[in-house]
Protein backbone atom coordinates (compact mmCIF):
# COMPACT_ATOMS: atom_id res chain seq x y z
CA UNK A 1 0.00 0.00 0.00
CA UNK A 2 1.19 3.50 -0.72
CA UNK A 3 2.41 5.70 2.09
CA UNK A 4 -0.32 8.26 1.61
CA UNK A 5 -2.97 5.58 2.10
CA UNK A 6 -1.33 4.39 5.31
CA UNK A 7 -1.08 7.97 6.54
CA UNK A 8 -4.75 8.53 5.71
CA UNK A 9 -5.75 5.37 7.57
CA UNK A 10 -3.59 6.25 10.57
CA UNK A 11 -4.98 9.79 10.69
CA UNK A 12 -8.57 8.63 10.34
CA UNK A 13 -8.24 5.94 12.99
CA UNK A 14 -6.60 8.38 15.40
CA UNK A 15 -9.46 10.78 14.98
CA UNK A 16 -12.06 8.02 15.28
CA UNK A 17 -10.48 6.87 18.55
CA UNK A 18 -10.94 10.38 19.92
CA UNK A 19 -14.31 11.00 18.30
CA UNK A 20 -15.83 7.84 19.82
CA UNK A 21 -15.75 8.89 23.48
CA UNK A 22 -16.13 12.61 22.70
CA UNK A 23 -19.05 11.94 20.38
CA UNK A 24 -20.73 9.79 23.03
CA UNK A 25 -20.70 12.79 25.36
CA UNK A 26 -22.01 15.03 22.57
CA UNK A 27 -24.92 12.62 22.14
CA UNK A 28 -25.59 12.24 25.89
CA UNK A 29 -25.46 15.98 26.43
CA UNK A 30 -27.55 16.67 23.31
CA UNK A 31 -24.88 18.97 21.96
CA UNK A 32 -24.81 17.83 18.33
CA UNK A 33 -25.90 21.21 17.01
CA UNK A 34 -23.56 22.95 19.41
CA UNK A 35 -20.65 20.95 18.02
CA UNK A 36 -21.76 21.77 14.51
CA UNK A 37 -21.80 25.49 15.34
CA UNK A 38 -18.29 25.35 16.76
CA UNK A 39 -17.07 23.43 13.73
CA UNK A 40 -18.53 26.01 11.37
CA UNK A 41 -16.43 28.69 13.00
CA UNK A 42 -13.23 26.77 12.28
CA UNK A 43 -12.70 28.36 8.88
CA UNK A 44 -12.69 31.79 10.49
CA UNK A 45 -10.14 30.42 12.95
CA UNK A 46 -7.90 29.20 10.15
CA UNK A 47 -8.01 32.60 8.43
CA UNK A 48 -7.33 34.47 11.66
CA UNK A 49 -4.47 32.08 12.35
CA UNK A 50 -2.89 32.96 9.00
CA UNK A 51 -3.49 36.67 9.58
CA UNK A 52 -1.89 36.66 13.00
CA UNK A 53 0.88 34.36 11.89
CA UNK A 54 0.02 31.64 14.39
CA UNK A 55 -0.64 27.96 13.85
CA UNK A 56 -4.10 27.45 12.31
CA UNK A 57 -4.87 24.88 15.03
CA UNK A 58 -4.45 27.62 17.62
CA UNK A 59 -6.60 29.96 15.53
CA UNK A 60 -9.36 27.37 15.36
CA UNK A 61 -9.18 26.68 19.11
CA UNK A 62 -9.25 30.39 19.88
CA UNK A 63 -12.28 31.14 17.72
CA UNK A 64 -14.09 28.04 19.03
CA UNK A 65 -13.53 29.07 22.63
CA UNK A 66 -14.71 32.63 22.02
CA UNK A 67 -17.78 31.33 20.21
CA UNK A 68 -18.51 28.85 23.01
CA UNK A 69 -18.36 31.64 25.58
CA UNK A 70 -20.63 33.89 23.49
CA UNK A 71 -23.06 30.99 23.14
CA UNK A 72 -23.18 30.32 26.86
CA UNK A 73 -23.68 34.03 27.57
CA UNK A 74 -26.49 34.32 25.01
CA UNK A 75 -28.16 31.15 26.26
CA UNK A 76 -28.13 32.39 29.82
CA UNK A 77 -29.96 35.58 28.83
CA UNK A 78 -32.69 33.39 27.39
CA UNK A 79 -34.00 36.13 25.12
CA UNK A 80 -33.97 33.65 22.23
CA UNK A 81 -34.42 29.91 22.09
CA UNK A 82 -31.25 27.89 22.13
CA UNK A 83 -31.60 26.51 18.63
CA UNK A 84 -32.19 30.00 17.24
CA UNK A 85 -29.01 31.27 18.89
CA UNK A 86 -27.08 28.27 17.58
CA UNK A 87 -28.49 28.76 14.09
CA UNK A 88 -27.54 32.44 14.03
CA UNK A 89 -24.01 31.84 15.23
CA UNK A 90 -23.43 28.69 13.19
CA UNK A 91 -24.21 30.20 9.81
CA UNK A 92 -22.79 33.62 10.62
CA UNK A 93 -19.50 32.06 11.70
CA UNK A 94 -19.29 29.96 8.53
CA UNK A 95 -20.13 32.95 6.32
CA UNK A 96 -17.64 35.15 8.14
CA UNK A 97 -15.02 32.50 7.51
CA UNK A 98 -15.87 32.29 3.79
CA UNK A 99 -15.92 36.08 3.45
CA UNK A 100 -12.63 36.40 5.29
CA UNK A 101 -11.01 33.85 2.98
CA UNK A 102 -12.30 35.70 -0.10
CA UNK A 103 -11.13 39.03 1.28
CA UNK A 104 -7.55 37.93 1.72
CA UNK A 105 -6.74 37.33 -1.91
CA UNK A 106 -3.10 36.78 -1.12
CA UNK A 107 -4.06 33.91 1.13
CA UNK A 108 -4.14 30.62 -0.73
CA UNK A 109 -6.53 28.42 1.12
CA UNK A 110 -7.76 25.11 -0.20
CA UNK A 111 -11.37 25.96 0.57
CA UNK A 112 -12.83 22.63 -0.49
CA UNK A 113 -10.18 20.88 1.59
CA UNK A 114 -11.21 22.77 4.69
CA UNK A 115 -14.93 22.35 4.08
CA UNK A 116 -14.95 18.68 3.16
CA UNK A 117 -11.56 17.42 4.26
CA UNK A 118 -8.66 16.04 2.30
CA UNK A 119 -7.75 12.83 4.02
CA UNK A 120 -5.55 11.52 1.22
CA UNK A 121 -3.19 14.47 1.49
CA UNK A 122 -2.41 13.99 5.19
CA UNK A 123 1.25 14.70 5.87
CA UNK A 124 3.54 13.29 8.53
CA UNK A 125 3.21 16.68 10.23
CA UNK A 126 -0.58 16.38 10.26
CA UNK A 127 -0.29 12.90 11.74
CA UNK A 128 1.88 14.18 14.55
CA UNK A 129 -0.60 16.97 15.20
CA UNK A 130 -3.54 14.55 15.25
CA UNK A 131 -1.87 12.07 17.59
CA UNK A 132 -0.41 14.67 19.94
CA UNK A 133 -3.67 16.65 20.13
CA UNK A 134 -5.70 13.47 20.35
CA UNK A 135 -3.58 12.07 23.18
CA UNK A 136 -3.94 15.28 25.18
CA UNK A 137 -7.70 15.35 24.60
CA UNK A 138 -8.17 11.67 25.52
CA UNK A 139 -6.05 12.02 28.66
CA UNK A 140 -8.10 15.04 29.76
CA UNK A 141 -11.32 13.23 29.00
CA UNK A 142 -10.23 10.18 31.02
CA UNK A 143 -9.26 12.43 33.91
CA UNK A 144 -12.62 14.20 33.94
CA UNK A 145 -14.68 11.17 32.93
CA UNK A 146 -16.66 10.49 36.13
CA UNK A 147 -17.30 14.14 36.86
CA UNK A 148 -18.35 14.89 33.28
CA UNK A 149 -20.80 11.99 33.50
CA UNK A 150 -22.16 13.39 36.78
CA UNK A 151 -22.63 16.85 35.23
CA UNK A 152 -24.31 15.23 32.21
CA UNK A 153 -26.75 13.40 34.47
CA UNK A 154 -27.72 16.44 36.57
CA UNK A 155 -25.93 19.76 36.96
CA UNK A 156 -27.71 20.73 40.18
CA UNK A 157 -26.82 17.47 41.88
CA UNK A 158 -23.22 17.83 40.76
CA UNK A 159 -23.13 21.39 42.10
CA UNK A 160 -24.56 20.38 45.49
CA UNK A 161 -21.89 17.66 45.65
CA UNK A 162 -19.30 20.41 45.29
CA UNK A 163 -18.23 19.73 41.71
CA UNK A 164 -16.98 22.72 39.66
CA UNK A 165 -19.82 22.50 37.14
CA UNK A 166 -19.03 25.64 35.14
CA UNK A 167 -15.36 24.69 34.85
CA UNK A 168 -16.31 21.18 33.73
CA UNK A 169 -18.66 22.53 31.07
CA UNK A 170 -15.96 24.86 29.80
CA UNK A 171 -13.43 22.04 29.79
CA UNK A 172 -15.79 19.96 27.69
CA UNK A 173 -16.26 22.78 25.18
CA UNK A 174 -12.51 23.16 25.00
CA UNK A 175 -12.22 19.45 24.27
CA UNK A 176 -14.73 19.77 21.43
CA UNK A 177 -12.70 22.67 20.05
CA UNK A 178 -9.59 20.50 20.20
CA UNK A 179 -11.33 17.65 18.37
CA UNK A 180 -12.49 20.05 15.65
CA UNK A 181 -9.01 21.47 15.27
CA UNK A 182 -7.40 18.07 14.77
CA UNK A 183 -10.21 16.44 12.78
CA UNK A 184 -10.73 19.33 10.35
CA UNK A 185 -8.10 18.08 7.93
CA UNK A 186 -9.65 14.64 7.61
CA UNK A 187 -13.39 15.16 7.22
CA UNK A 188 -13.66 18.95 6.91
CA UNK A 189 -15.55 21.40 9.07
CA UNK A 190 -18.93 20.69 7.51
CA UNK A 191 -18.75 16.99 8.32
CA UNK A 192 -16.91 16.83 11.65
CA UNK A 193 -20.08 16.50 13.74
CA UNK A 194 -21.08 13.41 11.78
CA UNK A 195 -17.90 11.64 12.84
CA UNK A 196 -18.74 12.55 16.45
CA UNK A 197 -22.36 11.51 16.57
CA UNK A 198 -22.96 8.79 13.96
CA UNK A 199 -20.59 6.13 15.40
CA UNK A 200 -21.80 6.95 18.95
CA UNK A 201 -25.43 6.64 17.90
CA UNK A 202 -24.67 3.34 16.18
CA UNK A 203 -22.95 2.05 19.33
CA UNK A 204 -25.79 2.89 21.71
CA UNK A 205 -27.86 -0.24 21.23
CA UNK A 206 -24.95 -2.56 22.01
CA UNK A 207 -23.64 -0.82 25.13
CA UNK A 208 -24.59 -1.45 28.75
CA UNK A 209 -22.17 1.07 30.24
CA UNK A 210 -20.94 4.52 29.16
CA UNK A 211 -17.44 3.10 28.65
CA UNK A 212 -18.69 0.33 26.37
CA UNK A 213 -20.51 2.89 24.26
CA UNK A 214 -17.43 5.11 24.00
CA UNK A 215 -15.14 2.23 23.05
CA UNK A 216 -17.59 0.76 20.57
CA UNK A 217 -18.13 4.18 19.00
CA UNK A 218 -14.37 4.44 18.50
CA UNK A 219 -14.29 1.00 16.83
CA UNK A 220 -17.26 1.85 14.59
CA UNK A 221 -15.59 5.13 13.69
CA UNK A 222 -12.39 3.34 12.69
CA UNK A 223 -14.34 0.87 10.58
CA UNK A 224 -16.11 3.74 8.85
CA UNK A 225 -12.79 5.52 8.23
CA UNK A 226 -11.22 2.39 6.72
CA UNK A 227 -14.25 1.60 4.57
CA UNK A 228 -14.54 5.23 3.49
CA UNK A 229 -10.91 5.60 2.50
CA UNK A 230 -10.76 2.32 0.63
CA UNK A 231 -13.95 2.99 -1.31
CA UNK A 232 -12.75 6.50 -2.03
CA UNK A 233 -9.60 5.05 -3.59
CA UNK A 234 -11.41 2.29 -5.42
CA UNK A 235 -14.10 4.42 -7.00
CA UNK A 236 -12.22 7.73 -6.98
CA UNK A 237 -14.68 9.38 -4.57
CA UNK A 238 -14.13 12.38 -2.27
CA UNK A 239 -12.52 11.10 0.96
CA UNK A 240 -14.39 12.94 3.75
CA UNK A 241 -17.89 12.35 2.38
CA UNK A 242 -17.05 8.69 1.70
CA UNK A 243 -16.10 8.23 5.36
CA UNK A 244 -19.37 9.81 6.48
CA UNK A 245 -21.40 7.68 4.05
CA UNK A 246 -19.62 4.58 5.38
CA UNK A 247 -20.48 5.65 8.95
CA UNK A 248 -24.09 6.14 7.91
CA UNK A 249 -24.29 2.70 6.32
CA UNK A 250 -22.81 1.26 9.51
CA UNK A 251 -25.42 3.10 11.55
CA UNK A 252 -28.23 1.73 9.40
CA UNK A 253 -26.77 -1.78 9.63
CA UNK A 254 -26.44 -1.48 13.41
CA UNK A 255 -30.18 -0.92 13.64
CA UNK A 256 -30.86 -4.17 11.83
CA UNK A 257 -28.85 -6.30 14.25
CA UNK A 258 -31.15 -7.77 16.88
CA UNK A 259 -30.11 -6.95 20.45
CA UNK A 260 -31.43 -8.63 23.54
CA UNK A 261 -32.37 -5.87 25.95
CA UNK A 262 -32.23 -6.71 29.61
CA UNK B 1 -23.70 7.68 61.64
CA UNK B 2 -22.95 11.32 61.02
CA UNK B 3 -21.37 12.82 64.04
CA UNK B 4 -21.91 16.50 64.42
CA UNK B 5 -19.19 18.78 65.62
CA UNK B 6 -21.61 20.98 67.52
CA UNK B 7 -25.28 21.45 68.13
CA UNK B 8 -25.75 24.70 66.25
CA UNK B 9 -28.16 24.84 63.32
CA UNK B 10 -27.16 22.95 60.17
CA UNK B 11 -28.45 25.71 58.00
CA UNK B 12 -30.21 28.99 58.64
CA UNK B 13 -31.44 31.86 56.57
CA UNK B 14 -31.89 35.42 57.77
CA UNK B 15 -34.06 37.83 55.84
CA UNK B 16 -33.51 35.79 52.70
CA UNK B 17 -34.95 37.72 49.77
CA UNK B 18 -34.93 36.74 46.13
CA UNK B 19 -36.35 38.61 43.17
CA UNK B 20 -36.63 37.08 39.73
CA UNK B 21 -37.46 39.36 36.82
CA UNK B 22 -38.83 42.07 39.12
CA UNK B 23 -41.03 39.67 41.05
CA UNK B 24 -40.26 39.03 44.69
CA UNK B 25 -40.28 35.25 44.91
CA UNK B 26 -38.94 35.06 48.45
CA UNK B 27 -39.50 37.85 50.92
CA UNK B 28 -37.35 38.02 54.07
CA UNK B 29 -37.39 34.36 54.93
CA UNK B 30 -36.02 33.20 58.28
CA UNK B 31 -35.57 29.46 58.34
CA UNK B 32 -33.57 27.20 60.61
CA UNK B 33 -32.93 23.48 60.38
CA UNK B 34 -31.19 21.92 63.37
CA UNK B 35 -29.44 18.57 63.68
CA UNK B 36 -31.91 15.67 63.69
CA UNK B 37 -34.81 17.99 63.02
CA UNK B 38 -37.44 17.47 60.30
CA UNK B 39 -38.66 20.75 58.85
CA UNK B 40 -41.39 20.69 56.24
CA UNK B 41 -42.05 23.50 53.77
CA UNK B 42 -45.62 23.69 52.57
CA UNK B 43 -47.41 26.20 50.40
CA UNK B 44 -49.34 26.54 47.17
CA UNK B 45 -47.75 26.34 43.72
CA UNK B 46 -45.59 29.36 43.07
CA UNK B 47 -45.10 29.95 46.80
CA UNK B 48 -41.33 29.73 46.32
CA UNK B 49 -40.77 26.37 48.01
CA UNK B 50 -38.36 25.03 45.43
CA UNK B 51 -36.65 28.41 45.07
CA UNK B 52 -36.09 28.52 48.84
CA UNK B 53 -34.61 25.03 48.73
CA UNK B 54 -32.35 26.04 45.85
CA UNK B 55 -31.20 29.09 47.79
CA UNK B 56 -30.48 26.95 50.85
CA UNK B 57 -28.45 24.61 48.64
CA UNK B 58 -26.52 27.52 47.14
CA UNK B 59 -27.89 26.88 43.64
CA UNK B 60 -29.33 30.39 43.36
CA UNK B 61 -27.87 33.57 44.81
CA UNK B 62 -30.19 35.47 47.12
CA UNK B 63 -30.87 39.11 46.25
CA UNK B 64 -30.80 40.04 49.90
CA UNK B 65 -30.32 38.51 53.31
CA UNK B 66 -28.08 35.56 53.99
CA UNK B 67 -27.85 31.80 54.03
CA UNK B 68 -25.56 30.34 56.65
CA UNK B 69 -24.46 26.75 56.39
CA UNK B 70 -22.60 24.93 59.14
CA UNK B 71 -18.92 24.76 58.17
CA UNK B 72 -18.20 21.39 56.54
CA UNK B 73 -21.89 20.68 56.11
CA UNK B 74 -22.60 17.65 53.95
CA UNK B 75 -25.89 17.86 52.12
CA UNK B 76 -27.78 14.99 50.54
CA UNK B 77 -30.07 16.51 47.93
CA UNK B 78 -32.98 14.75 46.34
CA UNK B 79 -34.36 16.78 43.42
CA UNK B 80 -37.95 16.62 42.23
CA UNK B 81 -37.04 14.84 39.05
CA UNK B 82 -34.15 13.83 36.88
CA UNK B 83 -33.93 13.95 33.10
CA UNK B 84 -31.27 11.55 31.94
CA UNK B 85 -30.99 11.20 28.19
CA UNK B 86 -32.06 7.74 27.02
CA UNK B 87 -28.86 7.44 24.99
CA UNK B 88 -26.73 7.25 28.15
CA UNK B 89 -26.36 3.60 29.17
CA UNK B 90 -26.39 3.85 32.93
CA UNK B 91 -27.43 1.30 35.51
CA UNK B 92 -28.70 2.35 38.93
CA UNK B 93 -25.43 1.16 40.46
CA UNK B 94 -23.30 3.23 38.05
CA UNK B 95 -25.55 6.22 38.69
CA UNK B 96 -24.87 5.93 42.42
CA UNK B 97 -21.14 5.75 41.82
CA UNK B 98 -20.90 8.95 39.77
CA UNK B 99 -20.88 11.37 42.66
CA UNK B 100 -18.03 10.00 44.71
CA UNK B 101 -15.99 6.83 44.76
CA UNK B 102 -18.18 4.32 46.64
CA UNK B 103 -17.63 0.61 47.11
CA UNK B 104 -20.27 -1.84 46.02
CA UNK B 105 -21.23 -3.02 49.50
CA UNK B 106 -22.08 0.50 50.63
CA UNK B 107 -24.11 1.11 47.49
CA UNK B 108 -26.12 -2.03 48.06
CA UNK B 109 -26.66 -1.07 51.69
CA UNK B 110 -27.95 2.37 50.71
CA UNK B 111 -30.25 0.85 48.08
CA UNK B 112 -31.56 -1.59 50.67
CA UNK B 113 -32.15 1.26 53.13
CA UNK B 114 -34.20 3.04 50.50
CA UNK B 115 -36.04 -0.20 49.74
CA UNK B 116 -34.84 -0.66 46.16
CA UNK B 117 -32.02 -3.22 46.45
CA UNK B 118 -33.44 -5.21 43.53
CA UNK B 119 -32.93 -2.33 41.08
CA UNK B 120 -29.13 -2.14 41.27
CA UNK B 121 -28.58 -3.57 37.78
CA UNK B 122 -31.49 -1.87 36.01
CA UNK B 123 -30.99 0.97 33.54
CA UNK B 124 -31.79 4.14 35.44
CA UNK B 125 -34.15 5.36 32.69
CA UNK B 126 -36.25 2.21 32.87
CA UNK B 127 -37.43 2.43 36.49
CA UNK B 128 -40.70 4.06 37.57
CA UNK B 129 -41.04 7.53 39.11
CA UNK B 130 -41.54 6.13 42.60
CA UNK B 131 -38.54 3.82 42.25
CA UNK B 132 -36.42 6.70 40.98
CA UNK B 133 -37.36 8.73 44.06
CA UNK B 134 -36.00 5.92 46.25
CA UNK B 135 -32.84 5.60 44.18
CA UNK B 136 -32.34 9.34 44.58
CA UNK B 137 -32.83 8.91 48.32
CA UNK B 138 -30.20 6.16 48.37
CA UNK B 139 -27.85 8.43 46.43
CA UNK B 140 -28.37 11.22 48.95
CA UNK B 141 -27.59 8.82 51.82
CA UNK B 142 -24.27 7.70 50.30
CA UNK B 143 -22.66 11.03 51.12
CA UNK B 144 -23.28 10.50 54.86
CA UNK B 145 -25.19 13.78 54.91
CA UNK B 146 -25.74 15.99 57.95
CA UNK B 147 -28.73 17.42 56.16
CA UNK B 148 -31.15 15.73 53.77
CA UNK B 149 -32.94 18.09 51.41
CA UNK B 150 -35.93 16.46 49.76
CA UNK B 151 -37.90 18.39 47.16
CA UNK B 152 -41.38 16.88 46.97
CA UNK B 153 -40.32 13.30 47.57
CA UNK B 154 -43.99 12.31 47.42
CA UNK B 155 -44.33 13.23 43.75
CA UNK B 156 -45.45 10.38 41.57
CA UNK B 157 -46.00 8.20 44.60
CA UNK B 158 -49.47 7.00 45.57
CA UNK B 159 -50.99 7.76 48.97
CA UNK B 160 -49.97 4.45 50.48
CA UNK B 161 -46.44 4.88 49.13
CA UNK B 162 -46.31 8.42 50.52
CA UNK B 163 -47.01 7.31 54.08
CA UNK B 164 -44.39 4.58 53.70
CA UNK B 165 -41.88 7.04 52.26
CA UNK B 166 -42.33 9.53 55.08
CA UNK B 167 -42.01 6.73 57.65
CA UNK B 168 -38.77 5.77 55.94
CA UNK B 169 -37.51 9.35 56.06
CA UNK B 170 -38.35 9.59 59.77
CA UNK B 171 -36.52 6.28 60.28
CA UNK B 172 -33.47 7.58 58.38
CA UNK B 173 -33.44 10.64 60.59
CA UNK B 174 -33.21 8.33 63.60
CA UNK B 175 -30.55 6.00 62.20
CA UNK B 176 -28.40 8.66 60.53
CA UNK B 177 -29.07 11.47 62.94
CA UNK B 178 -29.40 13.91 60.06
CA UNK B 179 -31.61 16.94 59.79
CA UNK B 180 -34.25 16.94 57.07
CA UNK B 181 -35.60 19.81 55.01
CA UNK B 182 -38.64 18.59 53.16
CA UNK B 183 -40.89 20.20 50.57
CA UNK B 184 -44.41 18.91 50.41
CA UNK B 185 -47.78 20.20 49.45
CA UNK B 186 -49.58 17.82 51.70
CA UNK B 187 -49.50 18.73 55.35
CA UNK B 188 -51.87 15.92 56.14
CA UNK B 189 -49.43 13.15 55.22
CA UNK B 190 -46.36 14.69 56.80
CA UNK B 191 -48.18 15.97 59.90
CA UNK B 192 -47.28 13.11 62.24
CA UNK B 193 -43.72 12.84 60.96
CA UNK B 194 -42.44 16.39 61.03
CA UNK B 195 -41.12 18.50 63.89
CA UNK B 196 -41.73 21.86 62.34
CA UNK B 197 -43.86 23.17 59.51
CA UNK B 198 -43.11 26.35 57.62
CA UNK B 199 -46.04 27.63 55.63
CA UNK B 200 -44.72 29.60 52.70
CA UNK B 201 -46.32 31.98 50.24
CA UNK B 202 -43.49 34.23 49.12
CA UNK B 203 -43.07 35.09 52.77
CA UNK B 204 -43.36 32.86 55.81
CA UNK B 205 -47.08 32.90 56.67
CA UNK B 206 -46.69 30.91 59.82
CA UNK B 207 -44.43 28.26 61.23
CA UNK B 208 -44.21 25.97 64.19
CA UNK B 209 -45.51 22.58 65.26
CA UNK B 210 -47.75 20.96 62.67
CA UNK B 211 -50.81 21.04 64.94
CA UNK B 212 -50.33 24.73 65.68
CA UNK B 213 -49.84 25.57 62.02
CA UNK B 214 -52.92 23.66 60.99
CA UNK B 215 -54.91 25.85 63.41
CA UNK B 216 -53.20 29.09 62.43
CA UNK B 217 -55.49 31.69 60.81
CA UNK B 218 -52.80 32.61 58.24
CA UNK B 219 -52.64 29.01 57.17
CA UNK B 220 -56.40 28.86 56.82
CA UNK B 221 -56.48 32.13 54.95
CA UNK B 222 -53.74 31.01 52.58
CA UNK B 223 -55.15 27.65 51.74
CA UNK B 224 -58.73 28.88 51.85
CA UNK B 225 -58.03 31.71 49.44
CA UNK B 226 -55.99 29.58 47.11
CA UNK B 227 -58.54 26.86 47.26
CA UNK B 228 -60.86 29.40 45.67
CA UNK B 229 -58.39 30.60 43.06
CA UNK B 230 -57.02 27.29 41.99
CA UNK B 231 -59.25 24.76 40.42
CA UNK B 232 -60.19 22.77 43.46
CA UNK B 233 -62.53 19.91 43.91
CA UNK B 234 -63.60 19.09 47.41
CA UNK B 235 -65.80 16.07 47.56
CA UNK B 236 -65.58 15.39 51.23
CA UNK B 237 -63.89 16.89 54.26
CA UNK B 238 -61.02 14.46 54.16
CA UNK B 239 -60.77 13.92 50.46
CA UNK B 240 -59.56 16.71 48.22
CA UNK B 241 -57.94 17.03 44.83
CA UNK B 242 -56.59 19.94 42.91
CA UNK B 243 -55.93 19.80 39.22
CA UNK B 244 -52.57 21.51 39.61
CA UNK B 245 -51.33 18.60 41.60
CA UNK B 246 -51.43 19.88 45.11
CA UNK B 247 -53.45 18.25 47.75
CA UNK B 248 -54.90 20.21 50.59
CA UNK B 249 -55.10 18.93 54.14
CA UNK B 250 -58.50 17.69 55.05
CA UNK B 251 -58.57 18.46 58.74
CA UNK B 252 -62.09 19.82 58.56
CA UNK B 253 -64.20 22.71 57.40
CA UNK B 254 -62.61 25.19 59.78
CA UNK B 255 -59.35 25.21 57.90
CA UNK B 256 -60.85 26.98 54.96
CA UNK B 257 -61.49 30.63 54.24
CA UNK B 258 -64.70 32.36 55.29
CA UNK B 259 -66.13 32.27 51.79
CA UNK B 260 -65.51 28.59 51.42
CA UNK B 261 -68.25 26.05 50.97
CA UNK B 262 -67.64 22.85 52.78
CA UNK B 263 -68.71 20.25 50.29
CA UNK B 264 -68.34 20.05 46.55
CA UNK B 265 -66.44 23.20 46.07
CA UNK B 266 -65.35 23.86 42.52
CA UNK B 267 -63.09 26.85 42.18
CA UNK B 268 -61.48 27.99 38.99
CA UNK B 269 -58.91 30.63 38.48
CA UNK B 270 -55.41 31.57 37.63
CA UNK B 271 -52.63 29.19 38.28
CA UNK B 272 -49.42 30.41 39.80
CA UNK B 273 -46.33 28.86 38.52
CA UNK B 274 -42.67 29.61 38.49
CA UNK B 275 -39.41 27.85 37.72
Amino acid sequence: MDDFILRALAAGCGIAALAGPMGSFVVWRRMAYFGDTLAHSALLGVTLGFLLGVDPTLGVMGVCVVLALVLVALQQRRALASDTVLGILSHSALSLGLVAVAFLETLRVDLIGYLFGDILSVTADDLLRIYAGGAVALALLALLWRRLLAVTVDEDLARVEGMPVTALRLAFMLLIALVIAVAMKVVGILLITSLLIIPAAAARRFARTPEQMAALAAVFGMAAVAAGILSSLHWDLPGGPSVVVAAFVLFLASNLVPVRRG
Amino acid sequence: MSTLPKLGPLVETHGLTLTLGGRTVLNRIDLTVGPGEIVTLIGPNGAGKTTLVRAVLGLVKPTGGMVKRMPGLRVGYMPQRLNIDATLPLTVRRFLGLWRPVDRARMDRALAEAGVAHLAGSPVQSISGGELQRVLLARALLGEPHLLVLDEPDQGVDVHGQAELFDRIAELRRTHGCGVLLVSHDLHTVMARTDKVVCLNGHVCCSGHPEDVSRHPEYHALFGRHADQLAVYVHHHDHRHTTDGHVLPGAGGDCCGPDHHHDHHHGHGEEHRHG
